[in-house]
């Protein structure tokens, strides 16, 4: 986007005190955070039917190619289809519906099959885990270094200020199996285990986690490797192979919406001294220059369970998110005033522009020559 | 139980069908289809009074995995309202004890605050369907209708709190031999007005029949006292009673028995209203048994200041750890300044504080 005076391309990582990031005095912070809590209230007081409809009408579809994909299997000239359909549902499932259900955007529903605390998505990583690392540390840590586990999921390094080591010479190989081997990933991510390498984090905590990642795997693996391959009889290799295709492109599909959500160029990343007793304006201050979203029609909005607007997502969470297209327009001319960068571009260029950052960040970064003494500390901080 | 539901209820189909499970597709194809779940359809609607608050009763043909009632049980009933939101209640069952499958009916009053009742009550048409739990509730009879004993069972009610009593009446009627209870039975009744009483003609019809029951009808606000039971039935203490109503009756009633396990009672829980901005009251930590002056902070602070540790995360309304059940009393949202006053509704405890006395499930 060339309207912004401060987006930089060349910069790989943008840390929140770089001088051409605006800083909000505490009282615009608490203006800006007011004009965002009377958008959020206006909203909440506004749902209804609509988005009861809309959510229950998403389930059915999704159900639609679900049925349509497993049924598929049985006539083996449709293989092809037959993924697709299954991909398309699991898409659906993971992103529109299980996502957004487990956020609690649904719950003022009061209906128990799209409430947080009893939907459990169509994925190995266990429903209530997820809500805590996502729900709880992501959305509330969001881009703090050092406590927002999401910046490189304890795999890559997705900041300049993550210290490099050798060991990041392999990002991009990294980035390509976290991708092919996505929910997976997620599954693993509670576990924490970078910390058990380095000896912060003991493996009898992992015990309970553990057991809850078999639990939620084995179901997984009955249904989509056991059960309805062999419910195809002499097609189970097909069925199972589908079955694993359906799987690899909803992986590959969510890791890609996913890391255009926060680690195109330009976006920033916070320490946490300067997210000290923060205000609720800083909060929302940081959730937007720490998203980045991705332009598209409406179809592939809902592809992406409408985190193509992660801007948004991330300033309420716990709204319904076929809210966020309409919530933008007013959220940019928002940022236009206080001159914030609204980060937002086309699928291709995020991509290439997260895809640049994953290669370049493998080798080590040359110390910036301008940078403030004080600027370093921080970073050794971190 | 039948093959299909052993089928349809089974863990490898509910894999299958997961993460939405076997209802939501059987439900899709046609709503009284169910594995697991309850739902019934609406088979007539019959206003039982008119005036101010209306009384109706709903006779409900409920989905194959409806397991039946005992008389005095009540179910949930959650229906979808207009703008999308389901609500749940509770509703006492009036008709006799049913089996499996079998149609029942609840008998409704419209509350002026009750958005269910009054729904179920002015806008329910046969055809509607309704989201049901199975049967619940130990206010039941404890010994079989059908064989004939020399106790003597008294059954004291007012107002809609009339449906579950009526359901023992109704059950021991019809289960008991020649339409004969087999029993002794009284039922004290009290209504506002003649204009108010539910179940007019069938009471005069059981008062007036041979057959164990004894029917004493009171009007306006007539509460049962010690004295007056001891008036109408002398000694009441040994005699196994239940006792429904408006919380005035069951009070009195309650006093009047002491302590006597001999009395079985059951509540209606009203939403309570408190007045805005008020920093007043208590708050009961239901399932630790604490309790402290409200404060006026969030009910997670006042949780932890009262030595809990209830679960949280983001302590700012985003993340959904916190969500607890509010069994009573009226919380503002501290971030909308909504207020709420539903009876056992969930809500984020990190930006929920209570206006007036509530009480939480921590």
């Amino acid at each position: 986007m060339t309207t912004l005076p401060f987006a930089r391309p060349r910069k790989n990582t943008v840390r929140a005190s770089d001088p051409k990031i605006p800083n909000l005095t505490p009282e615009q912070l608490e203006e800006f955070g007011a004009e965002m809590d009377a958008i959020r209230q206006r909203v909440i007081a506004d749902l209804g039917q609509a988005d009861a409809d809309y959510i229950r009408g998403v389930v059915k579809k999704q159900q639609q190619f679900e049925v349509a994909g497993r049924a598929m299997f049985y006539f083996p000239p449709a293989w092809p289809l037959a993924v697709a359909a299954l991909s398309v549902s699991k898409i659906l499932e993971n992103m529109e519906i299980g996502h957004n259900v487990m956020h609690g955007q649904y719950d003022w529903l009061g209906d128990p099959k799209l409430n947080s605390r009893i939907y459990d998505w169509d994925n190995v990583c266990p429903g209530e885990q997820w809500k805590y690392s996502h729900n709880y540390i992501h959305h509330t840590f969001t881009n703090i270094l050092g406590k927002d586990r999401d910046i490189g999921y304890g795999v890559l390094r997705m900041d300049e200020d993550q210290k490099w080591h050798p060991y990041y010479l392999g990002n991009p190989v990294y980035a390509l199996l976290l991708m092919t081997f996505f929910e997976w990933g997620v599954a693993m991510h509670d576990l924490e285990v970078e910390n058990i390498v380095k000896g912060t984090r003991k493996m009898e905590e992992n015990k309970q986690l553990h057991a809850g990642i078999m639990k939620k795997v084995k179901r997984q693996a009955l249904k989509d490797y056991l059960i309805f391959p062999a419910l195809t009889g002499p097609f189970f290799p097909l069925t199972f192979a589908g079955n694993a295709a359906a799987n690899l492109v909803r992986n590959v599909w969510a890791f890609n919406i996913i890391f255009c959500g926060h680690f195109p160029a330009g976006v920033a990343t916070f320490t946490e001294e300067e997210c000290e007793d923060e205000s609720r304006g800083h909060w929302y201050y940081r959730q937007l220059l720490g998203s980045a979203n991705i332009s598209g029609g409406k179809l592939f909005h809902t592809m992406s369970g409408n985190l193509s607007h992660q801007i948004e997502h991330h300033l309420f969470p716990d709204i319904p998110a076929r809210r966020y297209p309409e919530l933008a327009v007013e959220v940019k001319e928002i940022c236009n005033r206080y001159g914030i960068e609204y980060n937002t571009g086309r699928l291709s260029k995020q991509l290439f522009s997260v895809a640049r950052k994953i290669v370049r960040l493998s080798f080590p970064t040359p110390k910036p020559k301008t940078a403030a003494p004080a600027d370093v500390e921080v970073a050794a901080a971190a | 139980m039948t093959i299909t539901q052993r089928v349809l209820g089974s863990r490898v189909l509910a894999a299958l069908a997961s993460p939405h499970g076997v209802d939501r597709y059987l439900e899709q194809m046609n709503p009284m289809w169910a594995a697991t779940e309850v739902r019934a359809r609406v088979v007539s609607v019959t206003r039982e009074t008119t005036g101010e608050h209306p009384v109706a009763t709903l006779v409900l043909q409920p989905t194959s995995t409806w397991r039946g009632h005992r008389s005095g049980q009540y179910v949930q009933v959650g229906v979808d309202l207009e703008g999308g939101r389901r609500t749940t209640r509770c509703f006492s069952i009036s008709s006799g004890a049913s089996l499996p499958g079998e149609r029942f009916s609840i008998t409704v009053r419209a509350h002026e605050e009750g958005i269910v009742s009054k729904y179920l009550v002015r806008e329910a048409q046969p055809g509607l369907i309704l989201h049901l739990s199975q049967a619940e509730g130990e206010f039941t009879l404890h010994e079989s209708a059908a064989t004939p004993t020399n106790n003597h069972l008294l059954m004291i009610s007012g107002g809609s709190g009339i449906t579950p009593v009526m359901s023992h009446v109704r059950t021991l009627l019809r289960d008991g031999y020649d339409g004969h209870a087999n029993r002794k039975v009284t039922f004290l009744h009290y209504a506002r007005s003649p204009e108010d009483q539910i179940f007019a003609e069938e009471l005069a019809e059981i008062a007036a029949a041979d057959n164990g029951v004894t029917v004493h009808l009171r009007y306006g606000n007539h509460f049962f006292d010690a004295d007056e039971l001891e008036r109408i039935v002398g000694d009441f203490r040994d005699l196994d009673t239940w006792v429904c109503g408006p919380g005035g009756l069951v009070e009195l009633v309650q006093e009047a028995y002491a302590d006597s396990p001999r009395l079985r009672v059951e509540f209606f829980k009203p939403p309570a209203f408190a007045v805005d901005g008020d920093a007043e009251g208590t708050v009961a930590f239901a399932r630790s048994g604490e309790a402290a002056a409200n404060t006026g902070e969030s009910i997670l602070e006042q949780a932890e200041a009262a030595g809990l540790k209830p679960e949280y995360g983001c302590r700012m309304g985003i993340c959904f750890s916190c969500t607890s059940r509010k069994t009573e009393g009226t919380v503002r949202n501290i971030l909308t300044g909504e207020t709420s006053s539903l009876p056992d509704e969930d809500i984020r405890i990190c930006v929920s504080a209570p206006v007036g006395s509530c009480s939480v499930d921590l």
